[in-house]
């Protein structure tokens, strides 16, 4: 919004520059209408530049096979059916991906939220030697795109004769370079005096991250859970490398399979997976984000 | 109960740089409250960091009742800290943050609330137990953290600047509590501060560091009468010391004006070209005002410069007349302390009588002769 109207920054205005609005108005309604208007602009243009794909697969789902592709377009299904999907269950294993999904997200959210918690911690609070060494591998593995190991990763995988299985699938994603990255910082910017209190109160390194660390860090570490729950449930490319078929693969492989069935012009069904496929993910979102408030440290330090 | 010890304890943050703190030759007795103070930056919290085991010592020792904890993890040291910013964990209540060491300790649970309700009876905070530190003012804030240490029995406390963060009404009443409680308690105690009226009023004993370096360690009259050099007197009374350089001396006597003389004390003294003079704000009366009798000895004649009622006193800023030539006043203005009934105006002139007994002269490189 200032962006648009940077004359309006109230920082940049000086006290002998004339004003757009009485000086005796309050900060938020000295904006002049113009740029408000452009503010509103710039949202709506935000909101459906992310919002418009999402409901295009929602009516598609919705809607029958010939009027998805109907000129004008039609914004609203009509007639709404809800048959596509029906088709996605009896087009692919649905079930079975999903139970895939399930399975392969949980593990990895959990050995990555436990990996990244505790290697943050020992990288942020413990003394030992090579500690440098040891964060400078991490930030080092976090320039590494993914692509890049994926064919040495298969040709041990393979040889580990781990393809097909959740074992194969799941150890190659689980590196935390990331999470150990982004909860070390958090830590470090905790209260150092926190820290040493606990120290001088003969905490012990758990009950240091039990009682004291984690306690003043969930809205870090839930967002940190998030992002990984959504990182790996949408994980395509190295499950579709692993996986031939619905015993071990997860649902974005299953959507792609879907598709594969059900014709390449008939999207109505693959949107409708779409859908059922984002539907956990916008649950769980919703349950965790109102654990995500701010302010655990009040009151713990002064000044 | 236990004494403290450092000896000759360094602490150098970085290799070729000055030291926080340098060789520091300390003991505090059994039961004894010692206040550090000193300006910021001089190695106060450095200090008292490594007698509670959070900062590693680069050389020297540091005995805790004559036992070397130099290379003792912080929580082997039987230390307890009150912490500058509280620190306290803001996840607990009030007495779980109390609970928390004796639970770390293995303390049974009935020792536990016999010694949580203790020390809230004590520090006045039963009825605040249950609440969480964020739903605290900072003067309970700062009483929950002292009864953390308290709880834990500790051989000795160490205390941040525990003060610096109440307003000023409290910082007297919870001045007057901590001091008692220590008291009672017997415990031995490092308090760190740099408020001198604290450290005037609470402490055993005062040991002043500049620089890292000890400058002085006496009881609060020792350092307030005998200060070893114009550092320490300078710090040590608000408003300080009025330090007046480059006093040439003559026959044994410091001559300031034609008016007034100060004897040098001890032959080293004596001998000296120039020394510097000290006279306390309240270590001069006014005679009466206007011109006075410049033939007299201990007499000052001043010029008003500003003035300063602060109700119960009153602060007079002046500038001497007749200064010899080649000696200044350090700060812009000599300070003295008037009687509020007094009526002074700026621009006014005054002759004051200087109470020669108290006047400090020092070396010209700053050491007190005596
Ligand atoms: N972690 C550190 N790394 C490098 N230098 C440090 C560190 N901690 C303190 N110092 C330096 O050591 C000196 C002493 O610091 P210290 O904190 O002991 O001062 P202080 O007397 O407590 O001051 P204040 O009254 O402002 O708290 C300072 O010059 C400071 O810059
Ligand atoms: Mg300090």
């Amino acid at each position: 919004m200032t962006a648009l109207a940077p004359q309006d920054r109230p920082e940049s205005r000086t006290s002998d520059s004339p004003s757009p609005a009485p000086p005796s108005a309050a900060p938020h309604e000295r904006s002049s209408p113009l740029s408000r208007v452009g503010g509103y602009l710039g949202l709506l243009l935000v909101i459906l530049v992310v919002a418009l794909p999402l409901y295009w697969i929602l009516i598609s789902s919705l809607k029958e096979r010939p009027d998805i592709y109907t000129v004008p377009v039609t914004w609203v299904p009509d007639p709404f059916t809800a048959a596509n999907y029906s088709r996605v269950g009896t087009g692919v294993a649905f079930t079975d991906y999903l139970r895939n999904s399930i399975i392969i997200t949980t593990v990895l959210t959990v050995v990555e939220v436990t990996l990244g918690v505790l290697s943050a911690f020992a990288l942020a609070f413990l003394r030992f030697p090579g500690r440098s060494l040891v964060l400078l591998f991490v930030i080092a593995s976090l320039m590494v795109p993914n692509q890049v190991t994926v064919i040495s990763n298969y040709a041990l995988v393979a040889q580990l004769g781990w393809r097909n299985t959740f074992a194969g699938i799941i150890v190659p994603l689980a590196g935390v370079a990331f999470g150990t990255f982004l909860l070390r910082n958090h830590f470090l910017s905790l209260p150092k005096e926190i820290i040493e209190a606990a120290e001088m109160d003969a905490a012990g390194p758990l009950k240091m991250l039990w009682r004291v660390v984690l306690p003043m860090s969930w809205p870090t570490l839930i967002a940190f859970v998030l992002i990984t729950i959504v990182t790996e449930w949408n994980q395509y490319l190295w499950p579709l490398l692993m996986a031939d078929d619905s015993s071990t693969a997860p649902l974005p492989v299953g959507l792609a399979q879907l598709q594969d069935t059900a014709g390449l012009t008939n999207w109505g069904p693959v949107m409708a997976g779409t859908v059922l496929t984002m539907l956990p993910i916008l649950v769980i979102f919703l349950l965790l984000q109102r654990h995500m408030i701010k302010g655990l440290t009040a009151g713990a330090v002064k000044g | 109960m236990a004494s403290v010890t450092f000896q000759e304890v360094t602490r150098s943050f970085a290799p070729g740089e000055r030291p926080a703190v340098d060789r520091l030759d300390l003991e505090v007795q059994d039961g004894e409250f010692l206040v550090v103070v000193g300006p910021s930056g001089c190695g106060k919290s450095t200090s008292l960091r490594m007698l509670a085991g959070l900062e590693p010592v680069t050389s020297g020792r540091v005995l805790i009742d004559g036992v070397d904890v130099t290379g003792r993890r912080a929580r082997d040291r039987d230390v307890a800290m009150v912490f500058q910013s509280y620190a306290l964990y803001p996840n607990m209540t009030a007495g779980e943050n109390m609970a928390f060491a004796l639970k770390n300790l293995g303390v049974s649970k009935a020792d536990i609330s016999t010694r949580v309700a203790e020390a809230a009876r004590v520090l006045q905070l039963e009825d605040l137990l249950d609440r969480k530190p964020a739903k605290m003012s900072g003067g309970q804030r700062q009483r929950v953290a002292m009864g953390r240490a308290i709880v834990r029995d500790p051989k000795v406390f160490c205390m941040d600047e525990p003060l610096s963060n109440l307003d000023a009404k409290l910082r007297v009443s919870t001045r007057a509590e901590i001091a008692n409680l220590q008291k009672r308690l017997g415990t031995t105690t490092v308090y760190v501060t740099h408020d001198q009226t604290e450290a005037m009023t609470m402490g055993d004993r005062v040991a002043v560091l500049r620089a890292g370096q000890l400058q002085q360690i006496g009881s609060p009259t020792e350092l307030y009468e005998r200060p070893v050099n114009t550092f320490v007197a300078g710090f040590i009374g608000s408003p300080s010391i009025n330090l007046i350089d480059s006093v040439p001396v003559r026959d044994g006597r410091a001559v300031l004006t034609d008016s007034l003389q100060i004897p040098v004390p001890g032959a080293a003294g004596r001998a000296a070209d120039r020394v510097t003079v000290g006279i306390r704000p309240e270590g001069a009366d006014v005679v009466g005002a206007g011109a006075g009798n410049p033939g007299d000895a201990g007499r000052l004649p001043v010029r008003v410069a500003r003035v300063e009622r602060l109700g119960s006193e009153t602060f007079a800023f002046v500038d001497p007349v007749g200064l010899v030539a080649g000696s200044t006043g350090r700060a812009d203005h000599l300070v003295f302390r008037l009687d509020k009934r007094l009526d002074v105006r700026e621009g006014s002139e005054l002759v004051l009588t200087v109470h020669s007994a108290e006047v400090l002269v020092f070396d010209a490189a700053g050491s007190a002769l005596s």
